[in-house]
């Protein structure tokens, strides 16, 4: 194997493993826009118009 | 229009839809086909050329899938002729679905069979009964294995034959398909993925720390199966035939070199000749090879993509799920595919025992020798046979579910009435191409014409559809909503023009190379086997194939055209 073969080899097989780990990682730390839409949020309730 | 099919699934996780797309994508092209093509076509060459086809076609055609999957699922609509019906807004749009029903249904009837390959070979090497000393020996267990001798050859009740496997593995996907979505293909891609990485990940250890075998045959080293695979500028020795220097092997490490050329000195007629990067990058076929590996390994254009993100939910990303799928394919198949088999090929059999090997040469005859070779080879060869089996079992269930989705829809009927009737449909077709073994003839004729040819058009309809019928500012407005990064905006200009060009001319240059065969290095032309099988000297196999095919499209038309869903004044209604 050649110093370009080695090159080659290590840029390739580095690029395709940092993009799925930065995936995979991006993945299950980034919260599902789903949950956000439908997350508890602050409710209008009757009591809040008597607040003074 | 709010649901066709009133009952409305939906994937459990976001990891869950990633997997499965990754599971779809991920199959025996990326263990046994890219590092084939990787090498033929020159390592470092062929994998500049391959990252920037993952760029402007893999990326763009994937997110573009993604995207109208998602829009169309919020309307009840998971099948293609619904969706292409409803984004091109024409009555015949509808019929163009087609293609994204026969295109998954079909690559299953021979897939499921391949994979019974797989889980044959896994098993009969933890039995330890496969003991394969030659190659001779490999390629005529192979031979017996799947009936290529003769038609209905591989219809024996015995471990070494395709048919119980055959038959495990066809009940096995059905019964993952009838749990449905979550419970079935998200369970099975949720434990199969990480179980494929691991084993690929074992065997690659082993394959990594075999140095070299046998010291008796010092040249047969992973060094120089990493150099044939990844060295950027080949060296061949090229024989003077005709007035033209043809290449006769490729030589790999400096012994070999050195060897080579001492045994050409004085001989006017062969040289010693290092082809650079550049050289082979002005090659069209490296283009055509790389564009086609990325294209058929990442699954775009086969309608699964659009049948699975039609289970996602309004507000779902789609950018990093689709980028998440492809990087996981890419993964697997650069990281891990690209390092196991031909160094472990070449370790024990030598370049010229793995050069010119198609994917089941490499396989299915030079792989189960490699792990005969290999201490403990029988464990290693479980592993690794297992491992394109739960490759292909996450590719096969996902060519189900558009069939099921489609029936669902076009029929009004449930999942068992649809998973029923789409059983009945492959079992005949799964049993018409194994049957037909001869040659492998079924399977090679469906797979030109359908497993590639077809794919080529629907994925050129898709992106065309994607960026002109819908237009790139709805495309990307969509594709943009819920997005947990964003698309950068070059990629507006590359799925609507560059794309589109860039796609169609890997397909003339595909049609022109393997259905016309032009020589594009040169030489005489030759119509391909396939076209000569139907039209120059009709073969019977060929053309009952075909003639399959035709009628399952009749089928689906007619049940398209009676299907009250698929009217366009359905669509008018919202």
């Amino acid at each position: 194997m050649t110093t370009g073969g080695i090159v080659i080899m290590i840029l390739s097989v580095g690029t395709v493993t940092t993009l799925f780990g930065w995936c995979i990682w991006k993945v299950l730390t980034t919260p599902s826009e789903t949950e956000k839409v439908h997350g508890p949020g602050l409710q209008h309730t009757p009591d809040m118009d008597n607040k003074e | 229009m709010s649901s066709h099919t009133g009952k409305h699934e939906s994937w459990g996780s976001r990891l869950g839809v990633i997997m499965a797309v990754a599971g779809s994508a991920v199959g025996l092209g990326n263990f046994l086909r890219f590092p084939g093509q990787a090498a033929q076509y020159g390592g470092g060459a062929f994998m500049l050329a391959y990252a920037i086809s993952f760029l402007i076609i893999g990326l763009p055609i994937g997110w573009a899938e993604w995207t109208m999957g998602r829009a169309m699922g919020q309307r009840g609509l998971h099948s293609a002729p619904g969706m292409f019906a409803h984004v091109t807004r024409v009555s015949w749009g509808k019929y163009l679905g087609i293609m994204g029903i026969i295109i998954p249904v079909v690559i299953y009837m021979y897939y499921v069979g391949i994979e019974s390959w797989c889980l044959g070979y896994a098993v009969n090497f933890l039995r330890g009964g496969l003991h394969l000393g030659t190659a001779a020996d490999s390629g005529a267990y192979f031979s017996s294995f799947v009936g290529m001798g003769e038609d209905g050859g591989a219809m024996r009740f015995s471990p070494d034959s395709m048919l119980p496997w055959l038959l495990v593995v066809f009940v096995v996907n059905f019964f993952f398909i009838y749990r449905g979505i979550t419970k079935g293909i998200e369970t099975v891609c949720n434990w199969g993925m990480p179980a494929l990485v691991i084993l690929a990940g074992i065997v690659l250890v082993r394959v990594l720390t075999l140095g070299t075998p046998d010291p008796a045959q010092p040249d047969n080293n992973v060094s120089n199966g990493l150099g044939y695979m990844w060295n950027p500028a080949k060296v061949v020795v090229e024989r003077l035939d005709g007035g033209t220097w043809k290449t006769e092997r490729q030589v790999v490490g400096d012994p070999m070199i050195a060897r080579a050329k001492s045994e050409i000195a004085g001989d006017a007629t062969r040289r010693v000749r290092e082809i650079s990067v550049l050289e082979q990058l002005m090659r069209p076929q490296v283009w055509l090879a790389a564009a086609g590996q990325i294209f058929f390994s990442l699954s775009v254009g086969f309608g699964v993509i659009l049948c699975y993100a039609s289970y996602l939910k309004a507000r779902d990303d789609v950018v990093l799920s689709g980028l998440s799928a492809s990087s996981a394919n890419e993964f697997c198949e650069v990281g891990l595919g690209g390092l196991i088999t031909l160094p472990a090929g070449v370790a024990f059999l030598g370049l010229a025992g793995v050069a010119g090997q198609g994917t089941f040469g490499l396989g299915f005859n030079v792989l189960p020798l490699v792990f005969n070779k290999m201490p403990a080879g029988w464990l290693f060869g479980a592993f690794f046979f297992f491992m394109l089996f739960l490759a292909a079992v996450t590719s096969s269930l996902s060519m189900l579910q558009p069939g099921i989705a489609f029936l669902e829809e076009a029929l009004g009927v449930g999942r068992k009435a649809s998973v029923a009737i789409l059983g009945a449909i492959t079992a005949f077709g799964t049993g018409f191409i194994a049957w037909f073994s001869k040659d492998l003839k079924a399977l090679d004729t469906l797979d030109f014409w359908i497993g590639t040819f077809l794919i080529f058009v629907l994925a050129t309809v898709q992106i065309i559809v994607f960026g002109w019928v819908w237009g790139t500012d709805r495309g990307f407005r969509e594709m943009q909503h819920g997005a947990a990064v964003r698309v950068p905006g070059i990629f507006r200009i590359i799925i609507k023009f560059v794309c589109p060009v860039f796609l169609l001319f890997v397909f003339v240059m595909w049609v022109v190379v393997n259905v016309f065969g032009i020589n594009l290095a040169g030489g005489a032309a030759e119509v391909s086997s396939y076209v000569k099988d139907l039209f120059v000297k009709p073969d019977k196999i060929a053309w009952l194939s075909v003639s399959f095919v035709v009628v399952f499209a009749i089928f689906l038309a007619l049940l398209i055209a009676r299907a009250r869903v698929y009217r366009h004044s359905e669509f008018n209604r919202e």
